[in-house]
Formats: structure tokens, sequence, C-alpha cells
């Protein structure tokens, strides 16, 4: 089996979902070749032959999902491959399925966990709003796979270095789609999609600035992202880059901190794969309550900053 | 110009899902348009409303509930729909090709539908319906102008938020923040049970193999505690951080 793993540089370095998709090749087993796409991918290769025996960068415009897409089809085609890796983060997700379509093979998507039964490729994925895990089997090949982030355990470095080979990306960028301004996510210290620890606000909050003066101090104490509900989001009291729930993002950290979130099932299906969640909302009955691991009924107004002030007794001591 | 909106029919977010045998079982369930659907829909009505020339055609893919999607879609302001009955379940990539057959025999300029389907919990419609037309496409927009052929739109990225400029044809998935949809008028309810909804078979369009087969399905459960820590605010904050810190290892 022939796996080709699609990565991208970031600021120059490697994508940290890149060792999770090394982990999702070794467990389909076969031979594993990285490619990096970028305007200046040497150094992600470099970091990326710690784990594979072949990489290949290329050198061009990446910008758009359908120039991702075209590369990684064609290096899939030389190859022969019969998996490609991608991420499934937004860029991911959006070339994924055009790379499937262009190779005339099968997509599955967003998944959890890949395995090999017989000689079918299975995933893992979830679906109707998380509510579901469900397991997909691929009917065509070659079988291209978006891999959830912070889904698998990042992979440990190969034995051996593997080589690199920096090449030009061949066809220039489509006119029909061209990138303008690209502003960075508005109050996002630390990615969702990435933190260990989220502390996120609900309606309970009551205002923008309560919800500043209480999430945010704690997300600080726990080095943690700052997660919001939709509610908060179309209050206009946080930015959308991070609403938590369906139409929002999807989180699986260690810890989640629901604070005045009522646990409406959009919001749950963006938050209930976290290994630990801690629930404070006034209201007994709220459904966040049957997804929590720790419960406080009381108000977030003082149970928030109580919160704070054990955290830091506790993580000093 | 012609445009497209598709949509499809799934369980309202607040019923309860079931498996029964390793599959999921939606009897009894309420069914609803999907919610990143309607921006779709209503984005299409704005840009009439902006003076543009269009006529809007809601197109579905799937079993005979699916129409119920296409009437409130009719009643929010399309002009006619398309309804592709089938009963199998198509992947998106595989669903995607039956929508571009539709969407090449209407000669569409432009298509519109949600950024991740609530069923599926998939965003490949999109992407893989535009490869499949050799389109460029816009995911996860929210802000659409269409002028002189071209679309500007402002759309998520993985680090922020990017604008982009899209010559037509192309695709566009929608989300929250884009519009805030309309509701149907009782006037456009009854005015809509006159426009087309025509019918379509599957097998005319090509009866396409599907790429990717569901094995099972369950219900997600992950165990939790439950734990209720009473007390004062100080004291269940401090017995709470004891336990996420001895007991949970999180901190």
């Amino acid at each position: 089996m022939v796996i080709l793993l699609v990565t991208e540089e970031r600021r120059g370095r490697l994508k940290r979902s890149a060792a999770e998709l090394v982990t999702a090749a070794r467990e389909l087993g076969g031979d594993a070749v990285g490619l990096v796409l970028g305007a200046d991918p040497g150094a992600a290769a470099e970091e990326l032959a710690a784990y594979l025996p072949r990489v290949t960068a290329l050198r061009g415009a990446f910008a758009t999902a359908e120039a991702v897409a075209a590369a990684a089809a064609d290096a899939a085609r030389d190859l022969g491959a019969d998996v490609v890796l991608f991420a499934a983060d937004k860029l991911g997700l959006s070339a994924s399925p055009r790379a499937a379509v262009r190779l005339g093979g099968a997509l599955l998507d967003d998944v959890t966990a890949v395995s090999r039964e017989g000689g079918a490729v299975r995933a893992k994925r979830f679906s109707y709003l998380s509510r579901v895990t469900e397991t997909v089997e691929a009917l065509a090949s070659p079988v291209v796979v978006s891999v959830k982030t912070n889904a698998l355990a990042p992979a440990g470095h190969a034995g051996a270095r593997g080589t690199v080979e920096v090449r030009e990306a061949p066809a220039p960028a489509d006119p029909r789609k061209r990138v303008g301004e690209r502003t960075a996510a508005q109050g996002a210290r630390l990615p969702l999609e990435e933190a260990r620890v989220v502390v996120a606000g609900g309606r309970g909050l009551g205002s923008a600035e309560r919800f500043a003066a209480v999430v945010e101090p704690l997300a600080e104490a726990l080095g943690a992202a700052v997660g919001a509900t939709r509610a908060v989001v179309d209050a206009g009291w946080r930015p959308y880059a991070e609403q938590v729930g369906q139409t929002g993002k999807t989180v699986a950290p260690e810890l989640y901190v629901a604070l005045g979130i009522s646990g409406a099932v959009q919001h749950l299906s963006g938050m209930n794969r976290a290994k630990v969640i801690v629930a404070v909302n006034k209201d007994a009955d709220a459904p966040i309550f049957k997804v929590a691991d720790y419960g406080i009924v009381g108000d977030v107004a003082s149970v928030g900053p109580a919160l704070l002030e054990a955290v830091k007794e506790t993580t000093a001591g | 110009m012609k445009v497209l909106t598709v949509v499809r029919q799934v369980p309202d977010a607040e019923a309860r899902v079931r498996a029964e045998g390793g599959r999921v079982d939606l009897t009894g369930v309420t069914f609803v348009m999907d919610g990143m659907d309607e921006y779709g829909v209503e984005e299409a009505i704005r840009l009439r409303e902006a003076g543009h020339d269009l006529e809007i055609v809601a197109v579905a893919v799937g079993p005979a509930r699916f129409a119920d999607a296409l009437r409130t879609a009719l009643a929010l302001g399309a002009d006619r729909a398309v309804h592709v009955v089938t009963d199998e379940q198509l992947d998106p990539v595989t669903l995607a090709g039956v929508v571009a057959q539709v969407a090449r025999e209407e000669g569409a300029e432009l298509v519109l539908t949600g950024g991740k389907q609530a069923d599926w919990d998939s965003s490949a419609l999109g992407p893989a319906l535009a490869e499949h037309l050799g389109w460029p496409h816009a995911d996860w927009t929210t802000r659409l102008e269409l002028a002189g052929g071209e679309l500007r739109l402002r759309h998520d990225v993985d680090d922020g938020v990017e604008e982009l400029t899209v010559t037509l044809p192309a695709v566009v998935t929608t989300q929250q923040g884009l519009n805030e949809p309309r509701y149907p008028t009782l006037p456009n309810i009854m005015k809509a049970k006159r426009k087309e909804l025509a019918t379509r078979d599957l097998a005319a369009l090509g009866a396409p193999a599907p790429r990717v087969r569901v094995v099972s399905q369950e219900i997600q459960v992950r165990p939790r505690l439950n734990r209720m820590i009473d007390g004062e605010p100080e004291e269940a904050a401090r017995e709470v951080a004891r336990l996420l810190r001895t007991e949970a290892k999180v901190i």
C-alpha cells in the first residue's frame, strides 16, 4: 500500500497535524511518502523527514484549496498512491473532496480513526451533529482521507531520517480565484482546535463585559483558549472565531470548562469529545450537566472568580 | 442568470436520534430544512432583491421527505424546484456528481449550499461539486457580493478570515453570519404550492456507483461522571480544582 501524506508549511514550520497524519499512515501500514506544499516548504519538509523515508516539497502558491487539491492529485497519480491523507483543518476539508473527485476515488472525511480490514480502508467518523459514531468503508480507489485534528496522537520520529527533494510547483495559480487580504482571527491567542484546555462562556454570563471579566482570566490561568456559544457570538460579545458548536468549531481538549452555558445540542456537538467537562450554571436542570464530569450549580458571576482563585492556589501548590 | 440552491431535509437538531442494530433509526423524528442550507436560499433571494436578474432553482437529492425542504425553499422565494428522488444513501462525493449533472442541464452559473450538512456532518459537498464541474469554489462564506460576473466574498480560513474574488461560474458554501434567513409568510406558503416541483429519477441521471459504504452506526456515548459539587462558591470551586488536579489530572 502506497500512502501520500499531504501537508503544508505554516509560517515556515511543519503543521502540528502532520505528526498525527504520520500516526494514521502507520496505522494503515505501507510505504508513506510526504508532500509539503508552500511558498517556502524546505524547512517543514526537513521536519517531516524525521518521520518518513521520503519527502517531496513543492515550492509554489498554495493559498487556495484548488491549488492544493491539484498538486496532491498529481503527486498521488505519479506515485500510484492507494491512500491520500489530509488534515481535516479548513484547508484540508476544502481541498480533499476536490482531490477525491480529480482522482475518481473515495473520500472518507473528518475521520477520527483509520484502519485496514482485509483490503479495504475503513474509518470512524461522526454524523448527526456528532451524536452518532459511524464506521465507513471506501468502495473506490484511491482513498482520500481527511483526519480530524487532535484525534490521533502525534507520531514519534522514525529511526532513520528520510530524503528530502525540493521542487518548483509547475502550474501557476488559477486566475478564476484570487485571494485577497487575510486577517488573523480576532482574539485567537491560542487556536481553539489545538488548545489542550478550553474555557467557554455562554449567555449566562449576562454581558460582554462580564464574559471578558470572568472567562478571560480563568483561560489565562489555565493556559486555555477562549470559546463561546452561538448565542454569545450572535449577541456580538465575542468574535465568530471563538464559536464552538455545529456552526462553529469542533474541539476535543483535555479539559473543557463551560461557564453559563445551558448545553444546546448544537453546542454539545462541538465540544462533547472533551476528555473532562466542568460545567457551572445556575439552572440545575441545564442539559450541560448531563455531559459534565463535574458540575456546580451557581451563578457564574461568583463561581467563576472563585474557580479562578482555586485554580491559582491548586496549580501553585 | 440561473442560481441553484441545494437543500437537504435533516433531523431537527433537538430531535432524539436512536440507533438500532448498527443503523440510525429516524422513525418518528421531526425533519427540517438544514439550517446551513437556509443561508444559501436566503442569499440567493437577497441577490435578486439587490437587483440581479436571477432564476432561483432549489435542488434536492434524497428520499421523498426532502420535498418538504424544497417546498420551504419555494415558500421563501425560489422560483421552482427539482427533486432527484432516491432512497439510496449516497456519499457526498457521489451525490455531488448528481448535483453537478443537474447544474449542467440547468445551465447554472452559481450554486449555493450549506457549509456542513447536519445529517452526515460533512463539508465535502460544495468543494466536490465544484471539482465535478471544473469551477472554483468558496466555502464557509460570511459575506458575498456579485458584480460584473465576479463574486467578492469573505470566508473563514484556518488562521482567520480571508477576502476572495471568484469568477463565475462558481460554487459557494454558506454558514452562520452570512445573513439572517427569513421565515416564509402564509401567503408565500400558499403561493409555493402552485410553483413547479419537478421530480427526477436518479437512474436517468446516470445512477452513480457509491464510493463509500456505511458499515455501522452507533450512538456516541461517552461515560461522564456527572458529579455535582455542592457548597458555597469558594468551597465548591476549591473542590473542583482539587478533583481536576488529583482525580482527572488535567490541570
